[in-house]
């Protein structure tokens, strides 16, 4: 790994400011970041770590809403968010392992947008609001194809803001070797409408599938996911899994979803 | 470089450190503390698997810097200070949990922190804990039996520990 300078501000503005160097980047829980950068696939002159922030630190819940800080770990939303939200405790419980949970966060996970990342799909089911240092993004405008997103240069994502749905539930096919989700489908059942948000098999990454939402809007049934057919044409092939096959299992986890979701 | 300061199995270390010096390299390179592995160095295997400030972490996978003022516990501070092992140890001697004993110390790490976790865990839930902790000798089956019976439950006797 090249070398850099590690900095650890304790407040946003702090933050924003030394991210304002030349060649820097922000560090949260390293469980993305370091990999790659051991594969020298990333690397940058300055790290500004975001851990030692207070105020992105943390869950909070009131009414039907749920505020998540964005270095807030893995482990910690789980367990925070359980009574609540309980699809997207089970979510976060189930991200790689018990210590990638302890040091992976909600905003490194959403700022990477890997396509086969859990997270992004939650956010984008429950349309949920990305919150920065400077403005509030809309899940629909946040994400924007792999790896890519609405952030700017230099910008923090300081929270996650999360309507809680009815009921709701993701089901992830998990690739036993990196534990990432071959697909992941996050469906959520809102007063005034269903969103389904699909992971893992996007070539342009998380998306919705329109169709679903429209079809269990009118009735929240595994039934009604039956009679659907969709088109693999921009779906994920690559040597876990043909196109085809991840069409066939975003079906088989939507139902699955409907017939669990709590 | 930049001066850090963490205590490590009860004692205080200071070091100077790179910023990309991982918490595993400070513990071996720098505290010659050896019983800490680097099974992949990708994140995968957990062989480096420490506790810091009482959660359980990959080292290979935490700047050391980010452990500056951190308490940490590795391998070396599982045993007794005379030297009697853990119950966790213990049953991993008895029940054959290890071969080339590589994973061992992560494995360890692990299972004590699931332990205090979750000190009746069902064997399904032993199994997923260690998700993030590869074998390539034992095949699991003495890991998780000696996990469980470090649990107090009752276990089928290996039979070579008879
Ligand atoms: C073995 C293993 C298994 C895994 N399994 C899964 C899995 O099943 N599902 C899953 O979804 N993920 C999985 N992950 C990835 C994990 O969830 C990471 O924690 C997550 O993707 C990145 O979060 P982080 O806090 O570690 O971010 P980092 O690695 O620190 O950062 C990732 C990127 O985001 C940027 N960044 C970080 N925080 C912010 C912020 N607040 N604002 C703006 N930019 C920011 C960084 O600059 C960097 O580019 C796995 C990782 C490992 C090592
Ligand atoms: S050496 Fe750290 S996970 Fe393998
Ligand atoms: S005992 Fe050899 S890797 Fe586990």
């Amino acid at each position: 790994m090249h070398n850099f300078e590690l900095v650890k501000p304790t407040t946003v503005e702090e933050a924003v400011a030394a991210l304002q160097g030349d060649d820097a980047q922000p560090l949260s829980g390293g469980q993305t970041l370091i990999p790659t950068m051991k594969q020298r696939l990333a690397g940058s002159e300055q790290l500004v770590s975001l851990t030692g922030i207070a105020s992105m630190q943390g869950v909070t819940i009131s009414g039907s809403t749920i505020t998540i800080g964005g270095a807030t770990t893995h482990a910690t939303v789980s367990a925070e968010v359980a009574a609540t939200y309980p699809a997207l405790s089970a979510l976060a419980g189930r991200i790689g392992d018990p210590a990638v949970r302890n040091r992976g966060t909600i905003g490194g996970s959403v700022a990477n947008n890997d396509p086969a990342a859990c997270y992004p799909s939650a956010v984008l089911a429950s349309g949920a609001t990305v919150v920065t240092n400077s403005r509030e993004i809309a899940a629909d405008d946040f994400f924007q194809g792999m790896f890519a997103t609405d952030l700017e240069e230099g910008e923090i994502i300081t929270a996650v803001r999360f309507p809680v749905p009815e009921k709701a539930s993701y089901q992830k096919f998990e690739q036993p070797a990196s534990r990432f989700s071959l697909v992941g489908v996050f469906v959520a059942k809102f007063a005034d409408g269903v969103r389904v948000a699909v992971t893992g098999a996007g070539e342009d990454g998380v998306f919705r599938w329109a169709e679903a939402e429209a079809a269990l809007s009118a009735n929240f049934s595994a039934a009604a996911v039956e009679a659907l057919d969709l088109p693999s044409e921009a779906l994920i092939t690559d040597l876990h899994g043909t196109a085809e096959y991840r069409a066939h299992l975003i079906k088989v986890l939507t139902k699955r979803g409907v017939n669990e979701a709590v | 470089m930049t001066k850090i300061t963490m205590t490590v199995n009860g004692k205080s270390y200071s070091g100077e450190v790179e910023g990309r010096t991982l918490l595993v390299n400070f513990l071996r390179e720098t505290l010659s503390l050896t019983g800490t592995h680097v099974g992949c160095d990708t994140s995968q295997c957990g062989a480096c698997t420490v506790h810091v400030n009482g959660q359980n972490v990959k080292s290979c996978t935490m700047f050391a810097i980010e452990a500056d003022g951190a308490d940490v516990t590795t391998v070396e501070g599982i045993a007794a200070p005379d030297g009697t092992l853990s119950t966790v140890q213990q049953a991993f001697q008895d029940y054959h949990g290890l071969q080339c004993g590589f994973c061992t110390p992560g494995m360890i790490m692990t299972a004590t922190k699931l332990l205090e976790n979750n000190p009746k865990p069902t064997e399904h839930e032993v199994r997923e804990y260690l998700e993030g902790n590869i074998c390539r000798c034992t095949g699991y089956h003495n890991i998780v039996k000696a996990i469980m019976a470090a649990s107090g439950q009752e276990v089928t006797p290996v039979a070579a520990a008879e």
